[in-house]
C-alpha cells in the first residue's frame, strides 16, 4: 500500500552557515551533511554507531553523526571538519596533526579531530587519560594510535592561550 | 543504511507524545537520544511507522537533589550525568555515566531511554537495581510511580504500556555508610559490556549490615544474586566471605555464549569483577574517594 511519508522542513547553521531544507524523517545527519550539503569530509565508516568516522560537533557536544536523524538536529549549531580552516588557514588540531603524522589513510581523521576539539573545549590541559577517554570513540585502524596521542598533545599545547 | 520510511511527530511536552502515541497506535514509538533506536532501525530489526520525537520537550533533562533523593529528568543524558556535581553525590551513578560507549554516544543516549529500552546489556538497570529507584512513569490515564524492581519483566521489555513513558528517575540517597562500586568489562569503548557488576554495602565497623549485588549482561535481565549478599550480610568480610560472594554469582549468572565470550568465561568474569567491586565498595562505605571506570580487554 503506498504511503505517503511527509517530509520534514528543518533549519540548521553548518560551520556558520544557516541551511533551510525539506527532509525525509528517515535521513540521517551525515547524509544531509554528504548528500545534502555536499561536505564530504565528514565519513561514513561502519555505519552502526562504532567507529566514530563520522563525528561531528552538534551543539557543543560531539556527535556520531550516522546515529542522529537530520529532523533532530533542527535548529542545530553543527561543526564538521570544514569549519575547522578559517581564511585558508589549518586550524592548530589540524595543523597538530600534520605535524605529528597523527594520520595515515585519513579516513578516521575528520572525525578524531572533531573530537579532539571538543576534549580542547573543555578540558585546554589534558592527560593522556583524559585524550584516551575521549578518543575512545574514535577507531583507526592505519597508525596504532601513537601519533595520534601525539597530535592530541601538540594540538592542545598550541591551542592554549588561542 | 537507512530505516523503513517513517511518519515524524515532534512533541512540545511528554502529555502530548502520550496522547500522539496513543492516536497513532501500536506502530508508533518514542523517540528519545536515539542511540539504541537508531542502530535498530538502521539494521530494521525495529521498524516503527511512527516516531514521536521527545527531544525537543523543554525542560524534561534535568538533576535535582530533593530532601533524602536524587531526581533525573528521562531525557537527561549519560555526559550530564557524569559531569554533574549533584549526581556525584552517588559515585556509583558516576561510574556508570562515565562509562556507558563513548563520548559521542554518551551525548546524545538519555537515562529514561536507555532504561525503556530495558536492553539485557544496559548499564543504568544494573547500577539502579542496587538503589532505591523509583520510576515516574507518565501515560494516557496519567501518573504513576513504579519501583525500578519489577519494572523489567524480560529482554526489550518492561511493564511500561505501549503508550506509557519513564518522565523521571528518582534515586534515594544511601545512608551513611553506604557505598557503591559498579564495574563493567568491555572488549572496546562502543560495544557493550561482556558483563558488569554492581554493589551496594552498608557497613557497620567491618561488618556487613546489608548488600545488594546484580550482574548485568548475563542473563535475559538484570541478574540479583541473592547468594552472593547472603554471603556478605551480617559478616566480617574477609577473604572466606569474598570467595562465597564469588562462587554464589558464578552459579546466578546466566550467561550466553556469543562473540564476546563463553558461558564459563563469563561466569569466571562475573565473579571476578564482583572481588573488585566489593573492595571498591567497602572503601566508598569507609569514606574513601574511589576513581572507577568500565575496564577494557
Amino acid at each position: 500500500m503506498p504511503d505517503i511519508f511527509e517530509k520534514v522542513a528543518i533549519q540548521l547553521k553548518v560551520n556558520g552557515k544557516t541551511h533551510s531544507l525539506t527532509v525525509e524523517p528517515r535521513m540521517l545527519l551525515v547524509e544531509l551533511l554528504r548528500e545534502a550539503l555536499d561536505l564530504t569530509g565528514t565519513h561514513v565508516g561502519c555505519d552502526t554507531t562504532y567507529c566514530g568516522a563520522c563525528t561531528v560537533i552538534m551543539n557543543g557536544a560531539a556527535v556520531k553523526s550516522c546515529t542522529v536523524f537530520a529532523v533532530q538536529a533542527d535548529g542545530a549549531e553543527i561543526t564538521t571538519v570544514e569549519g575547522l580552516e578559517k581564511d585558508g588557514k589549518l586550524h592548530p588540531i589540524q595543523q597538530a596533526f600534520g605535524d605529528s603524522f597523527g594520520l595515515q589513510c585519513g579516513y578516521c581523521t575528520p572525525g578524531l579531530m572533531l573530537s579532539t576539539l571538543q576534549l580542547l573545549s573543555k578540558n585546554q590541559q589534558p592527560s593522556d587519560k583524559d585524550i584516551r577517554k575521549a578518543i575512545a570513540g574514535n577507531t583507526c585502524r592505519c597508525t596504532g594510535y601513537q601519533n595520534i596521542f601525539k597530535a592530541i598533545q601538540l594540538a592542545a599545547q598550541n591551542t592554549k592561550g588561542a | 543504511m537507512y530505516p523503513r520510511p517513517f511518519h515524524y511527530h515532534r512533541a512540545s511536552s511528554l502529555r502530548e507524545a502520550v496522547t500522539m502515541l496513543s492516536q497513532l497506535g501500536e506502530d508508533a514509538r518514542f523517540l528519545a537520544g536515539g542511540q539504541s533506536l537508531i542502530p535498530l532501525m538502521k539494521l530494521r530489526f525495529s521498524n516503527p511507522s511512527h516516531l514521536v520525537d521527545l527531544s525537543f520537550v523543554p525542560g524534561a533533562a534535568y538533576i535535582k537533589q530533593e530532601r533524602s533523593a536524587l531526581h533525573f529528568g528521562a531525557l537527561t543524558r549519560h555526559s550530564e550525568i557524569e559531569n554533574s556535581a549533584t549526581a556525584a553525590m552517588l559515585p556509583v551513578l558516576h561510574d556508570c555515566a562515565a562509562g556507558i560507549a563513548d563520548v559521542q554516544v554518551r551525548n546524545r543516549g538519555t537515562i529514561g531511554g536507555s532504561l525503556a529500552e530495558a536492553d539485557p546489556s544496559g548499564d543504568w538497570a544494573t547500577v539502579l537495581l542496587t538503589q532505591e529507584t523509583e520510576l515516574r512513569c507518565l501515560g494516557p490515564s496519567g501518573e504513576r510511580t513504579v519501583p525500578l524492581r519489577g519494572f523489567i519483566t524480560d529482554a526489550y521489555t518492561t511493564v511500561l504500556g505501549h503508550d506509557e513513558l519513564i518522565q523521571e528517575v528518582i534515586v534515594r540517597i544511601p545512608p551513611p555508610g553506604s557505598g557503591g562500586a559498579y564495574l563493567a568489562f568491555k572488549r572496546s569503548a562502543p560495544v557493550y559490556p561482556t558483563a558488569s557488576v554492581a554493589v551496594q554495602l552498608t557497613m557497620d565497623g567491618g561488618v556487613c549490615k546489608d548488600a545488594v549485588i546484580t550482574l548485568g549482561c548475563v542473563g535475559l535481565t538484570v541478574v540479583r544474586s541473592e547468594g552472593s549478599e547472603a554471603a556478605l550480610r551480617g559478616h566480617e568480610i574477609d577473604d572466606k566471605a569474598i570467595a562465597a560472594a564469588m562462587e554464589a554469582a558464578r552459579a546466578a549468572a546466566d550467561p550466553q555464549a556469543d562473540m564476546r565470550g563463553s558461558v564459563e568465561y563469563k561466569r569466571v568474569l562475573v565473579a571476578a569483577l564482583l572481588k573488585r567491586a566489593i573492595e571498591i565498595a567497602m572503601r566508598r562505605a569507609r569514606g574513601e574517594q574511589v576513581e572507577v571506570s568500565h575496564i577494557y580487554a
